[in-house]
């Protein structure tokens, strides 16, 4: 499989909100308790990647589907629609 | 903004612009909300849309510049394994002529902007970039107006109409509708190519202007729920896959590299070759059925489209009980201002309209649709397989008689599922959709 997320999202027109509007609200939840990380795969845009210690949120390519928010099998994801007018915008849809 | 107005609809995808055209007509002040930079910026469909149902709410929608990608004149069907399949298809001259826009397919950004500009005429005022985040209420919990991320952001209003999508944060923060299980959703995602209109008449066999729909299932989705489709765009194709999200969950495959295998398997590769991807999506397809869907209605507030989760699974129908949920809401809220009352009571004749049309008859239908194939895993990955196994052996010529042929296919068959499950698959199934 030779495609990269950043190749399609390269593809989406963003206006990215300065302000995240995803958030894990406890990182520890992640590293301690979540052995699956399921986030890690189902995000259609790679949001989620984990790094040393902790799971980051490339919030700047989201597709704005929701999955992770009620995905994560802890709850442990804070997710509202980005401020009116950011976010992605379909030019096709 | 401190105006009152008479109705305040979150939401201009199709559910909220069909309600505000038919509120519009009555002369009802209503203003409505969208948190994309214009209407349909935050939506997708595969992109079917349906003449019956859209001319119930703008006869005249042609003539007024519908952007109509291609009419649908064959739907096929595909049972793919990973090196092929099956493909039925049906093609009929009525879908020319006397079913001229049956169905027909669109892009949302397009198709969605041109329908909320339509309301203008009507005196709507739809108000985008801008994110609904709560409802006002009164002391005795009727819902008065809407909260917005805007400065001073309040508008009171006698009925909210929640039309805002599958994906509806609001729903689930008021309590008006619970957030959906991983099992009631489809995570679907969409590519979007670009290929000349010849190119497409001519890989569909297809004459300008007509169009065909493809509805694939089987090994694709890698052993999840899941279905896929592609659709012809004047010079574009809409390919899309998608799985139920709780099998997303425990799969780990990647929604997107699904989607790259997709488009390099034999029957589909050939029919996107030289296209270029011009976009790139993803959406919730609301799976749960009827035993999903909320309550609609309440004192001062109405939910329509996906956000009351009105999606015909099995028919990829969505887009057509979106535009009637939300006509039949809009004239509820006609009634109630005859009536002048607005709690639940006043706004019953949306639930009695829902009740009475083919949308809720169609969901009770298939209520059992969901589960069945949750629970019958073997529907796109055993069976499949083996469907492709047979067809392969009895079309192999190499001196093996037909008579053991089918004795081969017989045994592995048996090998792999056994005669009672194979009697409880059908017979779920069956009692799933009859």
């Amino acid at each position: 499989m030779t495609v990269k997320i950043e190749d399609k999202l390269f593809l989406d027109r963003f206006r990215v909100d300065e302000e995240p509007h995803i958030r894990i609200i406890e990182n520890a939840v992640c590293m301690d308790k979540c052995e699956e990380q399921p986030c890690l795969y189902f995000c259609p845009a790679n949001v989620y990647r984990l790094e040393k210690d902790r799971i980051v949120v490339a919030y700047e390519g989201c597709l704005e589907c929701g999955s992770c928010r009620i995905g994560c099998p802890y709850l442990n994801i804070e997710w509202r629609f980005p401020t009116g007018g950011y976010g992605i915008s379909h030019r096709f849809g | 903004m401190r105006e009152q107005f008479d109705v305040a609809i979150v939401g201009a995808g199709p559910a909220g612009i069909s309600a505000a055209h038919v509120l519009g007509g009555r002369g009802i002040k209503t203003i409505v909300f969208e948190r994309g930079e214009y209407p349909g910026a935050k939506n997708i469909s595969g992109g079917v849309l349906y003449g019956h149902d859209l001319a119930r709410i703008l006869p005249d929608f042609r003539e007024k510049g519908c952007p109509i990608e291609r009419n649908i004149v064959e739907s096929r069907l595909w049972y793919l394994s990973n090196d092929g399949g099956y493909s039925v298809a049906f093609r009929d001259r009525a879908f020319c002529d006397r079913l001229f826009l049956n169905a027909f397919t669109v892009g949302r950004a397009r198709f969605d902007r041109w329908f909320a500009e339509q309301t203008k005429e009507k005196g709507i005022l739809v108000v985008c970039s801008t994110v609904v985040t709560d409802l006002l209420r009164d002391a005795r919990g009727q819902v008065i107006g809407v909260m917005t991320d805007r400065p001073e952001g309040d508008v009171k209003a006698r009925v909210v109409l929640l039309a805002d999508g599958i994906n509806s944060a609001l729903a689930a923060k008021t309590g008006f509708r619970p957030e959906p299980n991983p099992h009631d959703v489809a995570l679907a995602v969409k590519d979007v190519i670009e290929l000349p209109e010849e190119l497409i008449n001519e890989r569909f066999n297809v004459e300008t202007g007509q169009g065909v729909t493809t509805e694939i299932i089987g090994e694709i989705t890698e052993g999840m729920d899941g279905v896929a489709v592609i659709y012809t765009n004047r010079n574009s194709l809409s390919v899309c896959i998608g799985a139920n999200l709780s099998d997303f969950v425990k799969s780990r495959v990647k929604p997107y590299e699904m989607l790259e295998r997709l488009k390099e398997h034999p029957m589909v590769a050939p029919l996107i070759r030289g296209g270029q991807s011009k976009e790139y999506m993803a959406h919730w397809v609301a799976e749960g059925g009827y035993d999903s869907i909320p309550g609609l209605s309440g004192n001062g507030y109405l939910i329509a489209g996906d956000s009351g989760m009105l999606f015909n699974a099995l028919h990829r129908e969505g887009s057509n009980m979106a535009m009637t949920s939300g006509r039949f809401a809009a004239e509820a809220i006609v009634e109630a201002f005859d009536k002048g009352d607005f709690s639940s009571n006043g706004l019953a004749g949306y639930l009695e309209r829902l009740d009475g049309s083919y949308i809720m008859e169609d969901l009770k239908k298939y209520r059992g649709f969901g589960k069945f194939r949750l629970e019958h895993h073997e529907l796109f990955t055993t069976l499949p397989r083996l469907h492709s196994f047979a067809a392969r052996e009895m079309l192999t010529v190499d001196g093996v008689s037909k008579k053991e042929k089918q004795r081969i296919i017989w045994k592995a068959i048996r090998k792999e599922i056994s005669t009672g499950k194979m009697i409880r698959l059908f017979r779920h199934g069956w009692g799933s959709i009859k």
